[in-house]
């Protein structure tokens, strides 16, 4: 029986002991590892979306719910400006969903451009999506009252040879943040405001 | 068969080095050994865990009782190896995303548990730390010589921290067999021969 209760306490004080410590070393890495995350995930696609701002797009975001979906934003500072904002959506890929920066340049009712964060597309057909620029880059400058769209459904995006779902996926993504971004412009507007 | 201190240490470093003489925990050795860095990386999250597991196993080994002695270790274990988790993802998460699941695995890998149960739960605290240190650094030594054996013939270059370096120049054709699964064992068989070669008497 004493046996049996020294077993108790000792597993007890050290699961207890450990979950303490624990606790305490994640509550203390906590902010870093979320900007980690963004850094390595998200932050290529930002940053190159959002070449040549003066401030930290991963440092400067906020959030915002749209439609009951909590989404990140992140603030692009040019010449001064809080000018461009970019945020995520997605869109259904040929191997899953393919995550999407979209960047919108609020003062010119633009798209700033679009760079892929995630996805599990052929590599050498739609991966091509993310590591060959040139795709991405038709996306710049664009207006936003239009949808866009690849050439084959009467748009003109040229679409990845090989990989027209990927690039519809792509296109559509886009669409729907032109659709988020409409939504809140208002809101948006407000919120860049602080970051003069 | 009393050991002295600096053997305590020096032991893990040739005599008892894990994967080549006690070959054990292979699982990591085989699967993360594509570079150098990744294999550096690993080995060193694994001295800390072992260090630190052996150093607690030690000295609560009056106090943990025989029977559920392996519950005690595995749940210090798993303790450390979730602070070497959450300190690697804050601090270095590019390492981390390539060695991704086998860090968790760190807690089933039999070296860790093994010297708990074998070593430091029999040695005073100040043994157990040399103990730790000189399997880690063993460990260590030994990912990083299969890493570099692989990288180097499987591309061509040696990957210390981030960038690789070109070693064999433009001209090399990479022998890309070895940076696969497979030449991860024939890189292991030939590296163990060797070994015993080496240490024949």
């Amino acid at each position: 029986m004493r046996e049996m209760i020294k077993m108790l306490i000792v597993l007890t004080i050290l699961a207890t002991l450990s979950g303490g410590l624990l606790a305490a070393i994640r509550d203390n890495t906590k902010d870093r590892i979320e900007n980690q995350v963004l850094e390595f995930v998200k932050g290529p696609a930002i940053r190159s979306i959002l070449e040549g701002a003066t401030n930290d797009p991963i440092v400067d975001r906020f959030q915002l719910k749209v439609d009951d979906v909590e989404r990140t934003f992140f603030v692009g500072v040019m010449d001064g400006q809080p000018s461009a904002v970019t945020f995520e959506t997605s869109g259904k890929g040929y191997g899953g969903d393919v995550g999407l920066m979209v960047g919108i340049d609020v003062e010119n009712d633009q798209i700033k451009g679009v760079g892929v964060t995630t996805h599990a597309e052929t590599p050498g057909m739609g991966a091509k999506a993310k590591t060959d620029p040139s795709f991405v880059a038709q996306f710049r400058e664009l207006p936003l009252a239009e949808p866009v769209n690849v050439t084959g459904d009467g748009g003109s995006i040229n679409a990845i040879s090989g990989a027209t779902i990927t690039s519809r996926a792509i296109c559509s993504a886009t669409n729907d943040a032109l659709k988020i971004y409409e939504k809140i412009k208002p809101q948006l507007a407000d919120k860049l405001k602080e970051f003069k | 068969m009393a050991r002295s201190i600096v053997q305590e240490f020096t032991k893990g470093l040739w005599d008892e080095v894990p994967p080549f003489r006690l070959v054990l925990g292979l699982c990591p050795v085989l699967a993360v050994t594509k570079t150098v860095e990744n294999g550096i990386g690993m080995g060193l999250a694994t001295t800390f865990v072992l260090v630190c597991s052996n150093v607690l196993v030690s000295m609560l080994r009056k106090v943990i009782p025989a029977k559920v002695r392996i519950a005690c270790y595995i749940v210090i274990i798993a303790t450390f190896v979730t602070v070497v988790e959450l300190v690697m993802q804050a601090f270095a998460y590019p390492l981390f995303l390539k060695l991704g699941i086998f860090i968790p695995l760190i807690v089933v890998n039999c070296i860790v548990l093994g010297r708990s149960e074998a070593f430091a739960s029999k040695n005073g605290i100040f043994r157990s730390l040399l103990d730790g240190l000189g399997i880690g650094i063993g460990f260590t030594l030994s990912l990083s010589a299969l890493a570099a054996v692989r990288e180097l013939l499987g591309t061509g270059d040696l990957t210390i921290w981030e960038k690789p370096i070109d070693i064999f120049g433009p001209s090399f054709q990479p022998f890309s067999f070895m940076v696969e699964a497979p030449g991860a064992f024939v890189a292991l068989g030939l590296m163990l021969c060797l070994m015993n070669l080496v240490g024949k008497k």
